[in-house]
């Protein structure tokens, strides 16, 4: 840990917003060029780690509880899973997404939309929670 | 209007549970949760198996996108039979659950177990229900890696060598699959079974679908554990929690079972008959070698866990050996005998988990003169173990009867008259436990040892009944197997 290094501890900080709206940006992205929820869930999670890494666990831990992140790994596949009940509601089949909104197209967009959302979810949570698990060996 | 969803209901309901479960935080919230779950799903599979049986295959779309674009879950009496064991042996193992993990695990895990359990579920159900060969291979992954975790619970160290070992070769057979699969794409463009099945014949006698054949078989070999295939499998269900064990046992080999009968007869029987592809030889020899080397390895096996997980290798190879016969009463002798031979080593495995909650490791030794003070437990294992020999009244008899059935039928005299004294090598290795827990004097360390609480006794003696009631009604299990080698041979 770096505690007593400036340089580091201001640029992440700096870094620390960018990175967020960067994956937020990678995120909404997806549907038009490269990116999703994949990437942007690895990126936002790359931000808590760099501040874990910069400040030490304890402080990744007060923006992140262990609790929340455990919370979040299974809420981002309820949610994915919970778009094609959605649409099971609505009249069609499992995973129907065209039942999602009156014009078709329109609706595939919408349920591909929250299915990122879960992947984004889960895919962020979970690397917090590898770091987590490796970070808090021995102590 | 909720009928026609049955099938995604069928795989959905566990997916969703499970997240649900993870998030619920304490074992005792996480086993009730997971319990009404698991007992939904026979309600379902049951519901499905008759809407088959009344009104032939079901298709469903998933997503509303047309097959073979989209992924269709496509159900016919084979796969809505393994439907019903899979979700019947969920259902009666949960009871079971709470008490065994509450002696062999912490607080803390039993949460992880009970979502990796409902995971497990999920992906055994969907490899069984979906009509997508690369769907199969990714609800073959969520079953894996959440078996995978459920054996890592076990109580000892030796639990995290046996998943590794089970990690490194599940992976290995998932891995041969899905290439199998990606040459079968390569070669007819289609992921779908049933567009496999009639894409097949315009590729016929091209060297690329018979390498995808080999990887297909002997990555799903891997996964049934088909003699000498079999190795991870005795470590795996030995050091497993008791509960995992019996579910396993009961269900994850049998449906890797069911999709070697789906590809070898759905997909490319249609247009190269196995006996040409010399497939039919290769299996009588290896599920003869494994019916005998297995049981004989059973019979000089110690540690009674490890002596089931031998004997179920052994019982898989008379289950594959009515694949190799190649005929409507061998298939039917296969499938009733995924069936039956998931209700007794489940109850089997149940039992002795049920011996374990008491005395810690079940040895050969350890169980000396425990009949007397476990009388209820050891009656169900004799009940279990006749089944195991096939004695007339109880399941095993009734797959027997149809594998020596089709043994005449192909005028093999040699493979009946084997087929009958390999059970006396089950008789051995069974009586070798009833000896021992019946006639043997029980030493004084043992005073301490009791029958196991009810909410285990009665879930294992629910399998023990199957086991005698489906042995002498043989109309429900022995007519449905039948239809459903009728619908894999595509005969009438």
């Amino acid at each position: 840990m770096m505690h007593r290094e400036t340089i580091p501890r201001v640029v992440t900080k700096l870094l620390f917003p960018f990175i967020l709206l960067f994956a937020l940006y990678v995120q909404f992205h997806g549907e038009l060029g490269a990116g999703g929820g994949f990437q942007a869930g690895v990126i936002a999670a790359a931000a808590v780690i760099l501040y874990g890494i910069i400040f030490g666990l304890s402080a990744a831990h007060r923006i992140a509880p262990p609790w929340l992140v455990e919370m979040l790994v299974p809420l981002g596949v309820l949610i994915y899973a919970g778009v094609g009940v959605v649409g099971l509601l609505l009249g069609g089949n499992y995973l129907d997404y065209f039942v999602l909104d009156p014009d078709p197209v329109h609706g595939q967009e919408r349920g591909i939309f929250w299915v990122e959302i879960g992947v984004l979810v889960t895919v962020s949570s979970t690397m917090i929670a590898i770091y987590y698990a490796f970070a808090g060996r021995g102590r | 209007m909720i009928a026609t969803h049955l099938p995604a209901l069928q795989v959905v309901i566990p997916l969703l549970a499970a997240p649900i479960c993870a998030m619920l935080r304490r074992g005792s919230h996480a086993w009730a949760w997971a319990t009404v779950v698991s007992w939904t799903m026979p309600v379902i599979a049951v519901a499905i198996l008759l809407q088959v049986l009344e009104g032939g295959t079901i298709s469903y779309w998933i997503g509303s996108w047309e097959p073979p674009w989209g992924i269709e879950y496509r159900i016919d009496t084979a796969n809505a039979f393994v439907l019903v064991l899979v979700s019947a042996i969920g259902a009666v193992v949960m009871p079971y659950a709470r008490a065994s993990l509450e002696r062999e695990m912490p607080a803390d895990r039993q949460v992880w177990y009970y979502t990796m359990y409902l995971l497990c579920l999920t992906g055994l159900l969907g490899m069984a229900a979906t009509g997508d060969a690369f769907n199969v291979f990714v609800f073959m992954e969520i079953a894996s890696l959440s078996s995978y975790v459920l054996i890592a619970l076990g109580r000892d160290r030796r639990a995290l060598v046996a998943a590794y070992q089970y990690l490194i070769v599940g992976t290995i057979g998932a891995t041969f699959y899905v290439i199998g699969v990606g040459f079968l794409y390569v070669m007819t463009g289609t992921l779908n079974i049933a567009d496999l099945a009639e894409r097949l014949p315009l590729v016929e006698n091209q060297r690329p679908v018979f390498v995808g054949l080999a990887f297909l078989t002997v990555g799903l070999s891997l996964k049934l554990a088909l003699f000498p295939l079999h190795f991870w499998l005795p470590g795996a269900y030995a050091h497993a929690p008791s509960v995992a064990t019996a579910f396993l046992a009961a269900s994850a080999t049998k449906v890797a079972i069911y999709l070697m009968l789906r590809f070898f007869f759905t997909v490319f029987g249609a247009s190269y008959p196995l006996a040409d592809l010399a497939i039919p030889a290769l299996w009588i020899a290896l599920s003869l070698a494994a019916i005998v080397l297995a049981s004989i390895t059973a019979i000089y096996e110690n540690d009674v866990k490890r002596m089931l997980a031998f004997s179920s290798v052994a019982q898989i190879g008379y289950i594959t050996l009515g694949i190799g016969l190649n005929s409507e009463a061998g298939l039917t002798g296969s499938i009733v005998h995924l069936f039956n031979h998931g209700l007794m080593k489940g109850a089997l495995f149940l039992l002795v988990g049920g011996i374990a909650y008491s005395t810690g490791a079940v040895t050969v030794d350890r169980i000396a003169g425990l009949a007397r003070r476990m009388p209820l437990t050891f009656a169900g294992l004799v009940i279990g173990g006749m089944s195991m020999v096939g004695v007339p009244g109880t399941v095993g008899f009734v797959s027997k009867w149809y594998l020596v059935l089709a043994a005449v039928e192909r005028g093999w005299w040699w493979l009946a008259v084997l087929i009958v004294a390999s059970s006396v090598l089950a008789l051995v290795y069974m009586g070798r436990l009833v000896e021992a827990a019946y006639f043997r004097p029980a030493p004084a360390s043992s005073a301490g040892d009791q029958e196991m609480p009810l909410s285990m006794l009665v879930p294992a003696w629910v399998l023990v009944g199957a086991c005698v009631y489906f042995g002498l009604d043989t109309g429900l299990t022995a007519e449905v197997a039948a239809q459903a080698a009728r619908g894999l041979l595509g005969t009438p």
